[in-house]
């Protein structure tokens, strides 16, 4: 049995002295795995039940994210960063266009920078709502994995009314939104209010299911626990780093995008365990909210886009039709070797995401697009302290552990 | 067992008694699983299957053909005798057990003394111990013969787990013995017929609270549903003991679980829960309305407790594989023998 199985496991590469007269077992977990929700491969060697040692495997949901921008204009990788973070689209699209906007020196509107607040916010929350919901399922909670993913459905209902998709948003331009729209459609402010109002239910349902449920806290409570100095060696970022009791959030350290003018607390943990990293993202949410109703009061009426002079923003329709430099104006925004440009230079703008700090290196060389750009993936900085936390502990744990972290594949691989 | 006194016209009672039980089980179970999506989907604000036939009513049907037309494979790994017959382990012992259970009142009619079970054992316990104790040879069996590494490990976690909560659920029950004083289920459940203080019905859960309680717990750990799945808890194990298994011997371990679910239901229900009793009515003096009465009153009964099977499974996380076996002998093991010294001095003070 174990020889037919194990051959297929490059044993030199995990650095394990395979031995199967100690009769520990070489467990392939993933990439295709239920509870690694993506593509991630975990090689553990088990003494029953107990991981004796934990090998990490990258790289099976990787695209080459990076490489394919650089054959893009910079509004075309707005597309590519949808791909990332699947699960909170929005946020890798604004965390990319504050970069390009601080490389083309653009600043954008008020409307533009609370409206961005807004999105971003809601994203977040879909996140957070995916997180916990796919925690709750990987612990045996199947029902408020549900609840909390019709709230998820409501979220997208948003998008769609924005932006006309659900998942790839790509909602960001430089110099404001996509399409000559100063006018945001009601409806998207009637449905918002309401789902302001009827999201703290789901939540105290979630709260009466699972935060005080005894099973619950047996599985979470102290499991997976990140020392305060582990979070600083490991570069640790987001939910994982505030549940271990460290109070940085970068949009209250480094505000963007106006976040200094909003007022919202952040949410910290003492213990660092996976229990407190879910009150840290309930609390989030909660937080989020908040954001978002200030937001709205605080978004003034008017222009949404920068003018049209700035050269990186689409001209209006009636000038594309009734006069030829408009037209012009048009195709050299929107035509194959056209597009906005700028000189050389670096541009990096650190954003809170919902997994941490996402952030975009991106360099101009003077062209139409991006010469090179880097991500900065929370989700690869919180991968590598797995092993760390996971040897010595259960097989069962390594579930819990895992969707605490909340690691994206397609972030993380790129 | 019939006192006919003709033994071809007993042999084809207890046919025809077989026959009917094995026939309304089956579509017991069949009806449980759309039961159980159909429910969980209420739970969660989803409609469930609805499509197939009225409301949905066919789908077992539709899952049966599904199931029975789908490609056999059996690994190419595997030890293919065992890996065949772990699934019927599972299976047939839980259709057994019907056999002793009884679901009312015995009744005259044209002469013959008719009893409402297919056998009147006098260690009815005893056997449906037995039985449901064969269920883990299945589970161990499949998970070992797959030669793949999660069903081992779940095979493993759930040989572990029905040992140890065996126990429990033995030493639960023997309060009710010493009350009672029989093995025999009928005669169970015609000691809880009377009434306690004149209007209280003597159903064993008044008279032994902890005792159901700690059979309720161990009876859901026996039946490896959540949150005591350990064996498949599909986030960690993929599908635990039966990853390997396709086809009509998946279905046959569903089949088995949800057979072992009515059993452990019906089985709470005769010993705790006054059986086939209506209280405050003597069945018996009703005639044909008073078996009527009283097979209504068990599938109710039995019908709630499968209910709370559902209820609970979509309810509650999983436990930790160590948390379980903590749960089983450092809490429940010493509680039931707490049961049965109490239940012995209390006995000995009345007596």
């Amino acid at each position: 049995m174990e020889k037919s199985f194990d051959a297929l496991i490059d044993k030199e590469q995990f650095e394990f002295e395979y031995n199967p007269i100690e009769e520990k077992m070489l467990l392939n977990f993933g990439p295709s795995h239920p509870a690694t929700h993506g593509t991630l491969r975990l090689v553990m060697e088990l003494d029953g039940e107990v991981v004796v040692k934990v090998s990490p495997e990258l790289g099976y949901l990787h695209h080459g994210f990076e490489k394919l921008g650089e054959h893009r204009t910079y509004n075309q990788v707005v597309t590519i960063t949808d791909r990332m973070n699947y699960v909170s689209p929005l946020n890798n699209n604004f965390s990319y266009i504050l970069a390009v906007e601080k490389l083309f020196g653009i600043e954008v509107s008020e409307r533009v920078q609370y409206f961005r607040m807004i999105l971003a916010e809601l994203s977040r929350i879909g996140d957070h709502l995916v997180c916990m919901g796919t925690q709750g399922v990987d612990l045996g909670a199947y029902t408020p994995f549900l609840y909390l993913w019709k709230e998820r459905e409501k979220i997208y209902y948003l998008f769609e009314i924005i932006s006309g998709t659900r998942l790839t948003v790509s909602y960001a331009r430089i110099g404001g939104v996509p399409r000559d729209r100063d006018e945001i459609p009601p409806i998207f402010f009637r449905q918002l209010d309401d789902y302001l109002e009827n999201f703290g239910a789901t939540l105290a349902e979630v709260d009466r299911l699972l935060t005080r449920n005894k099973i619950w806290l047996n599985r979470t409570k102290d499991v997976g626990v990140i020392s305060k100095e582990d979070v600083f060696q490991y570069g640790l970022t987001g939910p994982v780093m505030r549940a271990s009791g460290v109070e940085w959030d970068i949009r209250v350290a480094e505000p963007y995008s106006l976040y200094e003018t909003v007022d919202f607390e952040i949410p910290v943990g003492d213990a660092g365990d996976v229990y407190d990293r879910y009150l840290v993202r309930m609390e989030e949410m909660r937080q989020s909210i908040k954001i978002i109703r200030q937001a709205l009061e605080k978004m003034p009426p008017g222009e949404m886009n920068v003018d049209s002079d700035t050269k990186v923003m689409l001209p209006k329709k009636e000038a594309v039709y009734n006069s030829i430099e408009g037209l012009i104006h048009q195709f050299e925004i929107i035509m194959t070797n056209r597009g906005p440009r700028t000189g050389k230079g670096e541009a990096y703008v650190p954003t809170e995401s919902p997994n941490g700090e996402l952030s975009f290196y991106v360099i101009s060389n003077g062209g139409n697009g991006p010469y090179r750009f880097r991500v900065r993936p929370p989700s690869f900085y919180n991968y590598q302290i797995l092993p760390k936390i996971l040897e010595g502990r259960l097989l069962s744990d390594t579930v819990a552990i895992m969707s605490s972290l909340n690691i994206v594949a397609g972030e993380m691989d790129r | 067992m019939t006192q006919t006194g003709n033994i071809i016209l007993d042999v084809v009672i207890i046919v025809i008694k077989i026959v009917i039980v094995l026939g309304v089980n089956l579509t017991i179970v069949a009806y449980l699983t759309l039961a159980e999506r159909r429910v969980s989907a209420f739970m969660q604000d989803r409609l469930g299957p609805n499509r197939v036939g009225p409301a949905g009513l066919l789908q077992p049907i539709a899952d049966g053909i599904k199931f029975f037309t789908k490609e056999e494979i059996i690994p190419a790994q595997s030890s293919k005798l065992i890996y065949l017959m772990a699934p019927s382990f599972v299976l047939f012992p839980a259709f057994l057990t019907y056999a002793v259970i009884p679901v009312g009142p015995t009744f005259s009619a044209w002469g013959y003394s008719f009893q409402m079970e297919i056998a009147n054992l006098n260690i009815g316990i005893l056997y449906i111990l037995a039985l449901t104790s064969f269920v883990v040879y299945g589970v161990v069996l499949a998970g070992w013969s797959s030669n793949s590494k999660y069903p081992l490990i779940g095979g493993l976690r759930s040989a572990a787990q029905m040992i140890s909560y065996e126990l429990p659920l033995g030493l639960s029950i023997i309060g009710v013995l010493m009350i009672v004083g029989s093995l025999r289920l009928s005669e169970i459940v015609n000691f809880q017929t009377h009434l306690l203080w004149g209007f209280l019905p003597r159903w064993n859960v008044v008279l032994q609270p902890l005792g159901f309680l700690i059979f309720l717990i161990a009876a859901f750990a026996e039946s490896n549903r959540l949150p005591f799945d350990m064996a498949e808890a599909e986030p960690e194990l993929v599908g635990g003991y039966h990853t390997e298994y396709g086809s009509m011997k998946f279905a046959s371990f569903m089949l088995g679980e949800y057979a072992g679910m009515i059993t452990s239901a019906a089985l709470m229900t005769t010993l705790f829960f006054g059986g086939w009793d209506f209280p405050w009515v003597n069945e018996s003096a009703l005639g044909v309305w008073g078996i009527l009465l009283a097979v209504i009153a068990f599938s109710l009964k039995t019908g709630f407790f499968l209910f709370l099977y559902l209820w609970v499974r979509w309810t509650l996380p999983r436990f930790r594989y160590d948390q379980l076996m903590r749960l089983g002998w450092k809490i429940l093991l010493p509680l039931a023998l707490v049961n049965i010294v109490v239940t012995a001095i209390v006995m000995a003070f009345l007596a």
